[in-house]
């Protein structure tokens, strides 16, 4: 098995034209990102050849975009961890010896009970993303502890949900509920779809844009989304709510607004309309820098084609820190052009209600969770700098121990110098990852997972159109000595004498019992990788269909009762941002098609195509500069920070004010040996970040950087 | 029998690789080199730009100067379904196909030395699949089928759509066709 595991590609690849051997296909679901396609792994002699799309999933439907397709990049990346490491240095200084698994479990395990048995168990701390959090969060709440923190909250799509949640009550999920297929108008704020590659959606966007959708592109940067757009709206960084008040505000004027669904649905409208009677499109040529009759043109453009009008929410929305009022504004619009409940507009989740397994009850948590401590509209998935901050400065209580898992802190959160900080605070760091990134080669102890192609996980559970169930399974068995995330998890749990709360033998048995509950066929499962419920759909609103909104009102709030009682602006208003000074460029970063954060950035088959990142800056600030196209520079924010050598494209698609880069590169590692340190780092320079007072989310582009020119860079 | 083409729907492609990366894994091409690309092409000044994203790979010519500059007789353009093709036995790897091709879609294969191209996938074509590339494509830009077939896809998309081909002048009537961006027959 080993042995023929080692046989080249090549060799079986020729077999197989040979009809030598044969190939099969195992159905698994992908986690190079967080979509979670459906995929058909290729498998000929123990080894995987290729990765297609599941044609019965909803998120692939037979396809898999470049990181999908290069999934086996991971599998057989050789700078993968291959064994626990225990540290023998000081942190950071990435001196490791290798050790056995028993070995490292146990001194994780008597480390955490130490800490426990001292501070309490609120003082361990949880990081994390993805499917591990499906086995490490149910062994943090069995530890007692709360506290945890997922950088896709504070760092990402949390203010977006927080907004949402308060105008309709609940959010758009993921992947997001956006009947973009059927929409006759899109817009598209700051979201660059086609680079920010999410499979269903982007099929469903190229979908509309050949059935003749009109475009709407709200960026400084003219994306690919862009150079499809019918109108290209340059707009001035950190000025998007203005542009969002005045289209609201033209709608209002003009008597645009659905009023039929308003009446049924809404309310606050006569507070909202008052609210709003400022913020002219005249006004808002001044703050964006886009001609009020653009403006008018394009809140022309949504009203005549309402309900079909997808407003894409977004989805990393940590931008200025008023972005929970910047989703506001954009779910107010959609709510007055009436397009939530509709098609093309935002579908409704399906119903369909998901059996639970009864499960021993967690210990109670006594002290304050951090999750919300401070911002009363935080969510469960907590706040990562909140639970950083702790650390630091032991209030309101000290944290000594973390757990990573799946998530490469110093790459999602702001500051890094904090983060560097608050490590050096722990009794104890574990890091449970599948490559040696940043954060795993700081820590004590580093638990080698296995790729998604070598392990069970938990079922996924879509609630798209309708309810769908896919399951992961291994392709291949785990190479080296890493092993899959529940075992780690439930082995730790073992030495803490929490094994009762993983009640189940392997993963697999766990995944029968649940199958059962769900009353389907676990062997039907295995072979078709994913089970639509039929039956389940019930996207849009129906005389016999109505929408429920699960806020305090019932009803769609335009004017927020909840805000009102917390203190915030129960309509979203415009407050004004500062910007960079001449010869500073505000630093605006964005995603690769090949590249999900920083953790496909090794991966030889994704490294290839995008091996480093480059700075846009606009032609004619660059002339002025003197600076020319593909140079190298460094980059140097407002707090004195220079990045590595970053190279240059100097191009007349981004305004003058700001510079662009793709996120998730300049790890720095060396055990990455295709990434180490190419590209800059964004997040490096990502020193300054505006918390949202509402849900306590840290807006990133609120850095400012000058360029200059690296010289002995060849 | 077939006569294989491909129509590529510009409008729908958004750049993502996906073709690049599945064409790679399914013909085992070796790192830094490719049967298909995207070329990204941005013409204007700020604010009025325009943006060409445009898949690009081996147009099985009809007239192929690829077979025609073929000292040994390895490029060879096979009758049955009109697909350009490469008997690796008697390729020296002399590069004057390369030279020939007005379309730069080939290359030497530094791994096992002779030129290399894109097959529109023929082994799967013999299992009744599509091309890797055009089964991945996200954006459903890659259309591919039968000619002669007047339900096939591409028939279809040809009768539905203006098209045109790359450089039409150098006279290789290319398979592969490209729907004009913004353009539908009345």
């Amino acid at each position: 098995m080993a042995a023929s595991a080692m046989l080249p590609e090549k060799f079986l690849l020729w077999a197989e034209e040979k009809g030598m051997v044969q190939g099969t296909y195992v159905p698994t679901f992908c986690e190079i990102c967080f979509w979670k396609c459906g995929a058909m792994a290729k498998v000929i002699n123990g080894r995987v050849v290729k990765l297609e799309g599941n044609p019965n999933h909803p998120g692939a439907r037979g396809k898999l975009c470049g990181r999908g397709n290069g999934g086996a990049g991971l599998l057989y990346d050789p700078n993968r961890l291959k064994h626990p490491m225990i540290s023998t240095g000081k942190r950071g200084e990435g001196k490791y010896r290798q050790a056995t698994w028993e070995e490292a479990l146990s001194l994780v395990a008597e480390k955490l009970k130490l800490i426990k048995e001292k501070h309490g168990p609120e003082s361990v701390a949880l990081f994390t993303h993805g499917t591990p959090t499906d086995h490490f969060l149910p062994l943090l709440y069995a530890y007692g502890s709360e506290n945890v923190g997922m950088p896709s909250f504070a760092q990402c799509r949390g203010p977006r949900d927080v907004g949402l949640e308060l105008t309709f009550g609940e959010t758009v999920g993921s992947p997001e509920r956006l009947d973009l297929a059927n929409s006759k108008v899109i817009v598209l704020i700051g979201s660059h779809l086609g680079e920010n590659m999410h499979n269903s959606q982007v099929q469903d966007f190229t979908e509309a844009m050949a059935r003749g959708a009109q475009l709407i592109v709200v960026d400084p940067r003219f994306s690919t989304a862009a150079g499809k757009a019918h109108a290209w709206l340059p707009i001035r960084p950190a000025t998007d709510l203005a542009l969002l008040l005045a289209w609201i505000n033209v709608i209002i004027t003009n008597g645009w607004h659905d009023k039929a669904y308003i009446d049924s649905y809404a309310s606050g409208f006569p507070e909202l309309a008052a609210a709003v009677k400022e913020y002219t499109p005249e006004w808002a040529e001044k703050e964006t820098e886009i001609p009020a009759a653009t403006i008018q043109e394009t809140a022309r453009m949504m009203a005549r084609n309402a309900p079909a009008v997808c407003i894409h929410p977004g989805r990393h929305a940590t931008w200025y820190g008023d972005d929970v009022q910047r989703t506001r504004a954009m779910a107010i619009l959609m709510a007055l052009l009436g397009t939530w409940g509709r098609e093309g507009g935002v579908f409704m989740a399906t119903t369909a209600a998901v059996p639970k397994a009864a499960s021993k009850a967690y210990p109670e948590f006594t002290a304050e969770a951090l999750n919300t401590c401070g911002y009363p509209l935080a969510g469960a998935e907590g706040l990562t700098q909140v639970i950083r901050t702790a650390t630091l400065t032991g209030q309101p209580y000290p944290i000594r121990g973390w757990i990573v898992t799946g998530t490469n802190l110093m790459k999602a959160l702001p500051n890094q110098k904090e983060t560097m900080e608050a490590i050096q605070k722990l009794d104890l760091l574990v890091a449970v990852d599948v490559m040696p990134m940043d954060t795993v080669m700081m820590a004590d102890v580093i638990l080698p997972e296995c790729t998604y192609l070598e392990r069970h996980d938990a079922l996924a559970i879509g609630k798209g159109k309708s309810l769908t169930v896919s399951l992961r399974q291994p392709a291949v068995q785990p190479m080296y000595d890493s092993k899959p995330g529940w075992w780690i998890a439930k082995e730790l749990a073992k030495r803490l004498d929490l094994g009762e709360y993983f009640p189940w033998g392997t993963y697999e048995a766990k995944i029968k019992s649940q199958c059962a509950l769900l009353g389907i066929s676990y062997e039907e499962l295995k072979k078709v990788g994913t089970i639509a419920f039929p039956g389940t759909a019930n996207p849009y609103i129906t005389p016999s269909n109505q929408p429920e909104f699960n806020t305090h009102s019932g009803k769609i709030e335009l004017c927020s009762n909840e805000l009102k009682e917390k203190g915030f602006d129960p309509v979203p208003r415009y407050t004004k941002h500062p910007q960079p000074a001449a010869g500073e460029f505000r630093l605006v970063y964005g995603r690769s098609p090949v590249h999900t954060f920083s953790r496909t950035i090794n991966n030889p088959e994704l490294h290839e195509l995008h091996p480093e990142n480059e700075v846009w800056l606009n032609t004619a600030a660059a002339r002025q500069m003197g600076l020319r196209n593909g140079t190298y520079v460094t980059l140097i924010n407002q707090d004195g920070i220079r990045s590595n050598p970053v190279k240059l494209k100097v191009t007349e698609r981004i305004r003058r004010d700001c510079v662009y880069m793709v996120h998730g590169f300049g790890v720095s590692p060396k055990e990455l040996k295709n990434a180490f340190r190419k590209g800059g780092d964004d997040q490096g320079l990502v020193t300054r970040y505006a918390v949202d007072p509402i849900a306590g989310s840290t807006g990133m582009r609120v850095n400012f950087v000058r360029l200059e020119e690296e010289k002995k860079h060849a | 029998m077939p006569s294989y083409a491909m129509v590529i729907d510009k409008r729908r492609c958004v750049a993502c690789m996906a073709c690049v990366v599945a064409c790679k894994k399914e013909n085992d091409v070796p790192p830094e080199q490719y049967r298909t690309r995207v070329v990204e092409q941005v013409e204007g000044q700020f604010p009025l730009l325009r943006m060409d994203l445009r898949p690009e790979l081996c147009n099985h010519c009809d007239n192929p100067p690829c077979v025609y500059n073929c000292p040994t007789g390895a490029s060879y353009k096979r009758k049955e379904d009109g697909l350009v093709l490469l008997k690796k036995h008697r390729c020296v790897g002399c590069k004057a196909c390369m030279a020939a091709c007005p379309y730069d879609a080939r290359y030497i294969n530094h791994e096992k030395g002779f030129a290399d191209k894109c097959t529109f996938c023929d082994h799967r074509l013999k299992e009744g699949k599509e091309p890797a590339c055009v089964a991945t494509c996200v954006g459903k830009s890659r259309i591919f089928g039968d000619l002669d077939d007047p339900d096939s896809a591409v028939s279809e998309a040809l009768r539905e759509n203006h098209a045109e081909v790359l450089l039409k002048g150098a006279g290789t009537k290319p398979r592969v066709f490209y729907v004009k961006t913004f353009s539908k027959p009345e």
